[in-house]
């Protein structure tokens, strides 16, 4: 891999820092009139998701790390480890409870998901913005009572509990923002 | 931050006309003031030598040729042929400058005064910021007691090393520096600068390492210290100022100097303006001067906070 120079820096990018992978979010130049000039940089750690400023000279560079996203389908689980398959070579790959992290209660079997890859291996995983998920456990539904506001606590077949409506009952299926974990309407059949 | 299509304008139209009309304005405070406007080259066969600054070059008629990054050079030569007081408003440039306080090629307003010392140009320099930008409050304050009051340090007196340890304290920095004014410059524009609030702030009594071509002269405690200043408005650097170095002899050796760091720095090298030694040979008038920067007084005059919505075309766009 090559190496970025600080006035290349761009949002997006990924390098090496403290030996992490890292991608950076912002790159600010500073300098006074007559003096240094500096890169003040914010990245967020790729491998923990903590996300910090550093400032170099500018003109210094990083290397850059070989982080790629990939478009990949999920197949199962098989408790330890996730897999996943690149849909053109059909090549398999695990990602241990670490790269899944809290993705793993979207995740619904052949749903399309985001797999960035570190040197060839699994670093994080991310589901598509919205999924479509079973209800398989909450209260009963209260008929005709679709005007009143309440919610109610309901889970979802991947193990992920949302607020729905009360007049869901299970076995329907809703669509879910998997940012926020909001519940946001009946799947449309 | 840019949605439009690319070939469109970075500023909008009201920014277009309150930049025209700052430009009459400055004009006229000058008038009135009668200091006479002059246009210096932008090409010229020197380049400025501070470490700091990279030139752009340009191939004209078959010679290696330097976009100026101030006017500074011709002005200082006007100023020894007898021209009296004089401004120039025009474009400055700075290769490798860009982001939201800069831009590669912007305005700069540059002027002198002769017989006046630093602290009789701040005067002038405060009449025309207030004339533009109303700033909640003015203060003026040695370089010294801003980073006493800051960080509870002797600017002058720390050495790399505590500076280098009190700036870890505040920022995450990794590399090594014996360079005293490479922590200074650290502390001032990640720590100092924005926490000087809302107001105008003179900064004066440099560190005698960043005189640049400001004299020196020892202060009222016997530390030699450059007489230059620097203007900010809410934490934004907006102009620099010396009481001016005349003594051609200093002025060479200091040429010298930069260009030794230039060379330990691995900087490119340029030739240094002979025709500005052999102009304070004959006679600089004593004089205080100034550049503002034009982009940034129209920032803070129209509540901008990134130089691109100020230019017709910024840096991306051209």
């Amino acid at each position: 891999m090559g190496s970025y120079s600080t006035n290349e820096f761009r949002s997006g990018m990924k390098v090496m820092l403290d030996g992490e992978p890292c991608a950076i979010l912002d790159n600010e130049f500073v300098k006074p009139g007559k003096g240094q000039a500096f890169n003040r940089v914010k990245l967020r750690n790729l491998t923990t998701g903590r996300v910090w400023e550093r400032t170099f000279k500018s003109g210094e560079s990083l290397e850059a790390a070989d982080v790629m996203d990939h478009d990949m389908e999920y197949l199962y689980t098989d408790g330890e480890f996730w897999h996943f398959m690149e849909p053109n070579t059909f090549e398999q790959h695990q990602a241990d409870a670490k790269a899944v992290g809290d993705s793993a209660k979207w995740l619904k079997e052949q749903d399309t998901v985001v797999v960035t890859l570190y040197n060839g291996s699994p670093l994080a995983v991310t589901p598509p913005n919205h999924v479509e998920l079973e209800i398989v456990q909450t209260d009963p539904g209260l008929k005709g009572d679709t005007a009143q506001g309440g919610t109610k606590p309901a889970t979802l077949s991947t193990g992920a509990v949302v607020k729905v409506p009360l007049f869901l009952s299970e076995g329907e299926v809703v669509r879910v923002d998997t940012r926020t974990g909001e519940y946001l309407g009946r799947a449309k059949d | 931050m840019m949605t439009t299509p690319d070939w469109q304008p970075s500023a909008d139209m009201p920014l277009l006309r309150a930049r025209a009309q700052l430009y009459a304005q400055l004009r006229t405070f000058f008038a009135e003031r009668r200091v006479l406007e002059v246009e210096v080259p932008l090409l010229a066969r020197a380049a400025a030598t501070d470490p700091h600054i990279d030139s752009i070059s340009a191939s004209v008629c078959g010679e290696l040729l330097y976009l100026q990054s101030s006017p500074e050079f011709f002005l200082k030569r006007l100023l020894a042929a007898g021209s009296g007081d004089i401004y120039s408003l025009g474009k400055a440039f700075r290769n490798g400058e860009a982001g939201r306080r800069h831009n590669p090629e912007f305005t700069m307003l540059e002027w002198y005064r002769l017989g006046w010392d630093d602290q009789q140009l701040m005067d002038e320099v405060e009449a025309l910021i207030v004339r533009f930008c109303a700033p909640s409050g003015i203060s003026r304050c040695s370089y010294r007691d801003l980073f006493e009051r800051h960080l509870g340090i002797d600017p002058h007196k720390a050495d790399a090393e505590q500076l280098s340890m009190l700036a870890r304290q505040h920022i995450d920095a990794d590399w090594q520096d014996n360079d005293r004014d490479v922590w200074l410059d650290l502390l001032m524009t990640h720590v100092i600068e924005p926490a000087m609030g809302e107001g105008l702030v003179f900064v004066y009594d440099f560190p005698e390492t960043q005189a640049a071509l400001a004299r020196v002269q020892p202060d009222e405690q016997g530390q030699s210290v450059a007489k230059r200043f620097e203007a900010y408005v809410r934490g934004v650097e907006l102009a620099n100022g010396y009481f001016e170095l005349t003594d051609a002899e200093e002025q060479a050796s200091r040429f010298c100097r930069d260009i030794e760091q230039r060379k330990r720095l691995g900087l490119p090298l340029y030739r240094s303006d002979e025709k500005l030694v052999q102009a304070l040979n004959s006679g600089l008038p004593d004089c205080a001067g100034v550049a503002l920067g034009v982009d940034r007084l129209l920032m803070l005059s129209s509540d901008c906070d990134d130089i691109r919505r100020s230019l017709a075309f910024a840096f991306e766009r051209i």
